[in-house]
């Protein structure tokens, strides 16, 4: 366990997530060439953007094969994030109801 | 000792904890926390975790002022449309941009993989390689603004919708492709020392004065592939929407 710093991996997980990450991108670029609507739309794209997301991370960036303590230290934090989005999503749809009851007045 | 040693002469006790109570153990082992990883590493990760949150920040203010406005958002999937001679193909600009990004991922996870085993031709190699692409998307990047430039797309406003259509474009992906930059010169001065030998010698760095190790080259490689990973949430939120 002296040298255990060094992420060497066989090169065939790198191959098999590189194909991968070319199948999701074009299935999400297809997303919008057959212009895809509505909830379907959505889910479709975020669940393409988290698997590749994902693939990188893990594999790629190598959290996959980190110690638990790094790993939690890096993806943790950003998990309030959500709650920025959340107060976010609240205060825009004040905004634009406040808009829409200003502009509509027509004063 | 030097510190600039700890990386590896630091005994590592002989069995670490796996799991959950291995994270306990790491930030409680009165040591350094971050095990098994050499110490850039440690720091590049803390980089982009803060990278993270500056990115985060614009594209949670993209999703406010997309929120908020009452004015239709541009069509991207018309604004970013590219016809080559017949009818105009949706987003193809950015497809291929986005292709372009992760076969350089591919070609930066074999560098790292050829510097673990001390081949040196063929990481600095499949460094260019990576360099080469990251320069073809800033090319591409830049005839994409220069596109919507002459369309009538400014910060402050454009004629196809939101005025925030703009500002949000070109300060998403301006600072995308800023990085995306720095990231092709980091790879080109990355592969020089790779070519030269330097981290077969462990040749001191002239700015940290550390002994370089291939190490470098993974530390290299994370950047590389945050700024693909940023890349897939903006393709997702800002041309996907």
């Amino acid at each position: 366990m002296a040298h255990a710093e060094g992420q060497q991996h066989p090169l065939g997980v790198y191959i098999k997530v590189w194909g991968w990450l070319f199948v999701l991108s074009t299935f999400s670029y297809l997303v919008d060439y057959f212009q895809v609507q509505g909830y379907l739309r959505w889910s479709l794209i975020l669940i393409f953007m988290f698997l590749k997301a994902g693939l990188i991370i893990a594999i790629f960036m190598h959290i996959k094969w980190e110690r638990m303590a790094l790993s939690f230290a890096i993806l943790g934090p950003p998990a309030v994030l959500l709650v920025l989005i959340g107060i976010m999503v609240i205060e825009s749809d004040y905004t634009f109801l406040t808009r829409g009851l200003f502009f509509g007045a027509g004063s | 000792m030097a510190p600039q040693d700890s990386s590896t002469s630091v005994a590592t006790p002989p069995e670490l904890a796996p799991g959950f109570a291995g994270i306990a153990e790491d930030w409680a082992s009165d040591q350094r926390t971050f095990k098994n990883v050499p110490w850039g590493k440690a720091m590049m990760w803390i980089f982009l975790l803060s990278d993270t949150f500056i990115f985060s920040s614009f594209l949670v203010s993209y999703m406010t002022v997309r929120m908020s406005t009452t004015v239709d958002w541009p069509n991207a999937s018309e604004v970013f449309a590219l016809s080559f001679g017949g009818e105009p193909i949706p987003l193809i600009l950015i497809a291929i941009m986005t292709f372009i990004l992760i076969t350089s991922s591919g070609t930066m996870v074999l560098a790292v993989n050829y510097g673990y085993r001390k081949d040196k031709a063929k990481t600095a190699f499949y460094l260019l390689i990576t360099a080469l692409f990251g320069a073809t998307f800033v090319g591409m990047q830049a005839f994409e603004w220069t596109k919507l430039i002459e369309d009538g797309v400014r910060p402050w406003g454009n004629p196809m919708g939101a005025s925030q259509f703009g500002s949000s474009f070109f300060m998403i992906t301006g600072f995308h492709g800023f990085h995306v930059s720095v990231g092709v010169l980091f790879l080109i001065l990355v592969a020089r020392k790779v070519w030269r030998g330097d981290y077969d010698v462990e040749k001191k760095g002239f700015f940290t004065s550390r002994k370089g190790r291939y190490e470098i080259v993974e530390t290299m490689g994370l950047y590389w592939h945050f700024v693909d990973l940023v890349w897939v949430f903006i393709f997702a939120f800002f041309y996907l929407w």
